[in-house]
């Protein structure tokens, strides 16, 4: 069984909701993001997004864009990563990870060869922003052949036929986007996101993790009455570019923002 | 000059083309090319377009609209010029020149403008946004939405907004906002990301006006479609002026609206060669150009579409050069990628240097300034020229007028003011 859904089987029977911090590898420079990793498992954390730095993250806002620019700006590539995965797994072998980023890295690799890779260093779950279902006929086959969960997004605005072809695409989660805009937009509804997630449970079995506007304990409790995880990302992300300077802080940062949401969660 | 001058009576074409008329498919693949490589978040506001486009795309009454905005507003048809002068000292070819430079707003990105701003005007949108790269493309969005009354946002590069500055102000004078992007390589590129964010925050009151045919299904396909008036004129004329079709068609590419626009009505006119001439910056071989066609960049994926994409070995999009705002960009249309691979048209460069000397030869040769952007197809036109028999003929797409390149100009001629 891949880890996502070990992961989610554990939490369904003791009753809690996941809890999902995604950072950009590489941001402040890439010798800190394995630890960053572990320091937020530690905080708390069921599953981990590690970010891929893009130079055009067009669904990104400016906190997410920033950390991209200060990951390239250090080098860091797509094959670091995997390598980051591989260094991480020496010691976690259970919290899966889930790469997200965009196509073109992946697409300039190729996408067997990303495939091939990705599984071997312990990833489990890749999200591709710019690929929705329709244009993954070929990258999607080459993850599920090797145990990898494509992941998709589903938005507010997404019809309910656009819905069904993705929870019938989606596998490990599916990603709820719970407000119109990019990342660290705006505060998130928690009634208007139950609205939404209502329907998805009658299309599909998969966990539903809601992510975009989670900014501490309380949002976070909100969500994970009504959802499956709780996804935060610009939080965590805009603690990291207020402390370049001290990185040595930032991983006690990182677990004392996820903690708090943890401890809100569980209450 | 990077070229293929291959001397076009020699040219024998025996693929036939019939089938790239029937571009793009269901779900806007050029071949391998186009697509919707988009967040979910776009997607709604993707199909809702699609819906508004189809709807209206063979609806008499809009097309009718359409057409008469062009001839009164806009003042088409535009005329093929025969440049007598300087086509007899270059000693070749007899050069034509479709006029878009005297369409108003003073280029042929008012094409496409008008019909998207009459999809806005349909869809009950009260705001549209825009990217532009020299600008003209935002002059021609805020001029429509000066006209409809819509609110109107243009997004430029900072880099861009420094070095347009006269389209900047023509931009704020028609009552647009200009928005700097900071981001990125503070181009074109950059601009449209933040278009797209704009976008996707403001899809229930905002229509997006893309400048070019790039961009996720279906844009490419719509702002292909209105600008391909350019080559249905061509063609009419052509045949009016010339007595049958020219022999090669030549316009500059960047995301390819204007080369799309003339080539695509003659797409299965199998003895037209056709010449797309990107963006040489300072040589294809110093690695400072903005020519993804002609350089064979890889395949990617970047504003929604798979096409050609200058990017390095780890996927990230490249930073390009160019002497001219508007075909500073790393990516290309993907039906361009297309007709490359079938090899309907050759793409080709010019450099800063070619550029800046046809763009000086037509000025003082033939009294019309072009833009510098459309200067790169008559660069090219002064090398294949010499190649052809005087009895033979050149459609030059004058894609813009050069009045926004002055400052420029006088700037690499010491000129301060």
């Amino acid at each position: 069984m891949n880890r996502i859904d070990q992961r989610f089987s554990e939490l369904k029977q003791q009753g809690r909701k996941a809890l999902i911090p995604y950072i950009t590898a590489g941001d402040p420079a890439p010798q800190y993001t394995v630890g960053f990793m572990h320091a937020l498992v530690e905080a708390g954390a069921d599953v981990i997004e590690l970010g891929v730095p893009f130079s055009d993250p067009m669904a990104d806002g400016p906190v997410i864009q920033k950390a991209c620019e200060r990951a390239l700006k250090q080098g860091t590539r797509l094959v670091d990563l995997l390598d980051m995965v591989a260094e991480f797994r020496q010691s976690d072998t259970t919290t899966p990870v889930v790469l997200m980023g965009y196509l073109n890295p992946i697409e300039r690799i190729g996408y067997e060869i990303f495939a091939d890779k990705a599984a071997k260093v312990g990833v489990d779950g890749v999200l591709v922003v710019d690929m929705p279902p329709e244009e993954a006929e070929e990258l999607g086959p080459l993850l599920k052949a090797r145990g990898l969960a494509a992941i998709f997004l589903v938005a507010p605005t997404t019809s309910s036929v656009r819905a069904a072809t993705i929870c019938a695409h989606g596998e490990g989660y599916l990603y709820y986007v719970s407000l119109k805009g990019v990342t660290g937009a705006a505060t998130l509804n928690a009634e208007d996101v139950a609205e939404h997630l209502a329907p998805l449970r009658e299309m599909t079995d998969l966990p539903l993790c809601v992510g975009f506007g989670i900014r501490d304990g309380v949002t976070a409790a909100e969500v994970a009455k009504v959802a499956d995880g709780v996804i935060v990302g610009s939080a965590l992300v805009s603690r990291i570019a207020e402390s370049v300077d001290t990185p040595e802080t930032i991983a006690g940062q990182l677990k004392s923002v996820l903690a708090e949401m943890r401890t809100a969660m569980d209450a | 000059m990077t070229i293929s001058a291959t001397g076009v009576s020699e040219t024998v074409i025996k693929t036939r083309f019939s089938d790239l008329t029937r571009m793009p498919d269901a779900r806007g693949h050029f071949g391998p090319y186009g697509g919707r490589f988009v967040s979910e978040t776009l997607s709604f506001a993707l199909e809702e377009l699609e819906q508004t486009y189809h709807s209206l795309r063979d609806d008499r009454e809009f097309q009718a609209e359409f057409d008469r905005d062009l001839a009164h507003y806009v003042g088409r048809p535009s005329p093929l010029y025969h440049a007598e002068r300087w086509s007899k000292s270059l000693g070749g070819a007899q050069i034509w020149l479709k006029r878009e430079d005297l369409n108003h707003t003073g280029a042929h990105k008012v094409n496409n403008t008008i019909g998207q701003a009459l999809l806005a005007k349909k869809a009950g949108k009260p705001r549209v946004i825009a990217e532009t790269g020299a600008g003209q493309h935002g002059v021609a969005t805020a001029t429509v939405a000066a006209r409809l009354g819509l609110e109107c946002d243009v997004y430029m590069g900072a880099k861009d907004v420094e070095r347009q500055k006269l389209n900047v102000y023509r931009m704020r004078l028609l009552g647009a906002r200009v928005i700097p992007v900071e981001s990125g390589t503070r181009t074109l590129k950059d601009a449209m990301n933040e278009a797209l964010r704009d976008w996707v925050t403001n899809v229930d009151t905002t229509f997006y006006i893309i400048g070019t045919v790039a961009g996720p299904h279906p844009y490419p396909q719509l702002v292909r479609d209105f600008n391909a008036v350019v080559g249905r004129e061509a063609r009419r004329q052509s045949l009016e002026q010339i007595g049958r079709l020219p022999d090669a068609l030549v316009a500059c590419v960047g995301g390819g609206s204007n080369a799309i626009g003339l080539f695509y009505p003659f797409v299965q006119d199998d003895a037209v060669a056709m010449y797309g001439v990107e963006a040489g910056g300072d040589g294809v071989d110093t690695g400072r150009h903005a020519a993804p066609l002609a350089s064979n960049a890889p395949r990617g994926v970047l504003h929604g579409n798979r096409t050609y994409l200058m990017s390095d070995e780890a996927g990230q999009v490249s930073d390009t050069h160019s002497i001219s705002a508007g075909l500073d960009y790393p990516g290309v249309g993907p039906e361009h990628a297309l007709w490359k691979d079938v090899g309907r048209v050759s793409y080709v460069t010019a450099n800063d240097k070619e550029v800046l000397e046809a763009f000086r030869e037509l000025t003082r040769m033939e009294g019309i300034m072009p833009a510098l952007e459309s200067a790169h197809a008559l660069a090219h036109a002064k090398v294949l020229a010499p190649t052809m028999r005087p009895d033979q003929h050149i459609v030059v797409n004058l894609s813009g007028r050069g009045d926004k390149d002055i400052m420029t100009v006088a700037k690499i001629d010491g000129t301060e003011f």
